[in-house]
């Protein structure tokens, strides 16, 4: 409870009944600073420490000079969601922190509208991840885990085999997918609820839905997974505009990547790219 | 601190309790009526009964008189001044009960519910709060196209009287743009609208003394019947008073008749949304709103 307490605000009811109200606000700082601190210390470490990346060698020359030009790597669908999500995300953000930091404008309208566009894709997601993509791929494996092992055991100076290359989703790609999974649907989950605290088309004003408490509760985890979001969209897009990363970044606009990166990179038994004569083939569906 | 009469309450109620109290009544600088070159300029800190007395606003601003006029009690105003008027809190009695609603910092608003008594409250440009500015004054200064001086920690500011009002859209905590350290210090008073046909009118649950239930002020510039310029302000029916720019642009050119009164109020009222208790509000909006334009007599009362 003390942390609680330390990091919400609290307000006493009507009946008397101390309840949350919402989180501490300089926990927007907290999260900004700590993205901030993030980049900076991986920019540093990247710039003057890190050591060139090794792979266990598994080079098929045929296999080479058999793939297309350029890898498929995201459909449309699927980059059209991630655009679209971007789009609601930084909506949100943007409309519930800059009032929040002194930049005053009428931000419920846009906040409730995008979020529900981010829902709705969100929604879409999961049904196109399910049924049409390749839904494990974002998930780590055994394989990922054995590599990190190797990975913080040859950072700590100590022998190990180098680990393989990667799948079509590196481990920290998954990890933080599954970060903006919790912090999405922490946010999502709230806020659904919350719609009915303000006039929408969706559902008639109904503030005592809830428990004071528990609309609190509700308040403060929806605060906590927005400031999370903050640094974990920093971050994002931090990596997304690093020169060793343009590939990918570019991959999610134009749907492909280079050969010479997917070789480089990835390991193609564990990311099989299907070769077709048209190369036409997105390899983020199912085989 | 101006008058202190919206302070005082706070503090009476152990609600609002600051480290530090500044009373600004010994600054003479902010009180009393001046002429300038192109009107007048009240000192914030001069009282409505000042306001309302002088011969000057009397002759050509009546209607800051009028609506000072009709402000509380005789004894309030003179003590209340005209800067505290424009510039007073809600009197939402969730909120001024102290409870964590919106305007508190909170997340509920007690009002918008379907038990809330919200008899008084908004039926327009309502966003999460519901709350109404309670202020007479204001509404007359927009008609008359008044500007507030504010001394802030940045220098000297001039707003127009409407731009002055902030609703819960732009700043749920606060009805005006006044920030700490900011500072209104007078309210000027253009000549344009001197000796026109004005139109107040104050509507309250009890004739001796009360805040408005709604009130509307309007400022015509009329040539052989038909109104060649018009401002027009509400106040009660929002977080901030609302100049009704789309009505001043729909009458302009017409005859100052009951008719046009009729479809200005229309006009008036349109996107009003009432709460559980307070659909009163739109007819009687939309009612005075015709008296302003067509007059009292032309203009009947219609439900």
């Amino acid at each position: 409870m003390g942390i609680l307490k330390s990091i919400t605000e609290w307000a006493t009811n009507p009946w008397g009944q101390n309840v949350p109200i919402h989180i501490a606000w300089f926990l927007i700082w907290v999260a900004a600073l700590a993205g901030l601190l993030f980049l900076i210390v991986h920019a540093i470490y990247v710039r003057y420490f890190a050591k060139a990346e090794e792979y266990a060698d598994d080079s098929s020359p045929t296999l080479a000079t058999a793939l297309p030009k350029r890898i498929p790597r995201h459909s449309l669908a699927a980059r059209l969601f991630h655009w679209i999500m971007a789009a609601s995300m930084f909506t949100l953000l943007i409309t519930a922190f800059l009032p929040k930091i002194g930049l005053q404008f009428d931000w419920v309208t846009y906040h409730w509208i995008a979020g529900s566009v981010l829902t709705v894709s969100i929604l879409f997601h999961i049904v196109h991840a399910s049924f049409w993509l390749d839904f494990w791929a974002i998930w780590p494996d055994r394989a990922d885990l054995i590599d990190a092992r190797r990975r913080v055991l040859r950072f700590m100076g100590r022998p190990a085999p180098p680990p393989r290359k990667f799948a079509k989703y590196p481990l920290e790609n998954k990890l933080y997918h599954g970060a903006i999974i919790a912090t999405g649907l922490a946010a999502i989950g709230t806020g659904v609820f919350m719609l009915s605290r303000v006039r929408t088309i969706f559902f008639p004003r109904n503030p005592y839905l809830f428990s004071d408490m528990t609309w609190g509760l509700m308040y403060v985890l929806h605060g906590l997974a927005g400031v999370g979001l903050i640094a974990l969209v920093t971050v994002h897009v931090y990596f997304a505009v690093r020169p060793e990363k343009l590939d990918i970044t570019k991959s999610m606009i134009f749907g492909s990547m280079r050969r010479e990166f997917y070789l480089k990179h990835y390991d193609p038994q564990r990311w099989t790219v299907r070769i077709q004569p048209s190369d036409s083939i997105s390899t983020d569906r199912k085989a | 601190m101006a008058g202190g009469l919206d302070s005082f309450d706070w503090l009476k109620d152990r609600i609002k309790r600051p480290k530090v109290l500044v009373d600004l009544s010994g600054i003479a600088e902010l009180k009393g009526v001046r002429t300038t070159s192109d009107g007048i300029e009240i000192g914030a800190m001069t009282t409505l009964s000042e306001v309302v007395r002088h011969p000057l606003i009397k002759e050509k601003y009546s209607l800051l008189a009028e609506g000072a006029e009709l402000a509380a009690s005789p004894q309030i105003r003179n003590q209340g001044t005209l800067g505290g008027n424009v510039s007073q809190d809600t009197r939402c009695w969730y909120y001024r009960a102290g409870w964590p609603c919106y305007r508190a910092g909170g997340n509920i608003c007690y009002a918008d519910t379907p038990t809330g008594r919200n008899r008084e409250h908004a039926i327009l440009h309502a966003e999460r709060c519901v709350a109404v500015n309670p202020s007479d004054s204001a509404p007359a200064l927009i008609a008359l196209d008044a500007k507030f001086v504010l001394r802030t920690p940045k220098g000297e500011r001039i707003v127009d009287a409407e731009d002055y009002f902030i609703g819960p859209d732009i700043d749920i905590t606060r009805l005006h743009i006044l920030k700490p350290g900011d500072l209104l210090t007078a309210i000027r008073i253009p000549s344009t609208w001197a000796g026109s046909k004005f139109y107040f009118e104050k509507v309250r649950d009890r004739n001796v003394w009360d805040f408005p239930l709604l009130n509307v002020a309007s400022a015509m510039q009329v040539s052989g019947g038909t109104i060649e310029r018009i401002r027009l302000s509400v106040n009660g029916a929002a977080a901030r008073p609302l100049r009704l720019k789309a009505v001043e642009d729909a009458v302009r050119g017409k005859p100052a008749t009951a008719a046009t009164g009729e479809m200005a109020g229309q006009l008036a009222v349109q996107g009003a949304v009432p709460l559980q208790f307070n659909a009163y509000k739109i007819p009687l909006m939309r009612n005075l709103v015709k008296r302003a334009i067509g007059g009292v007599e032309e203009a009947k009362w219609a439900s």
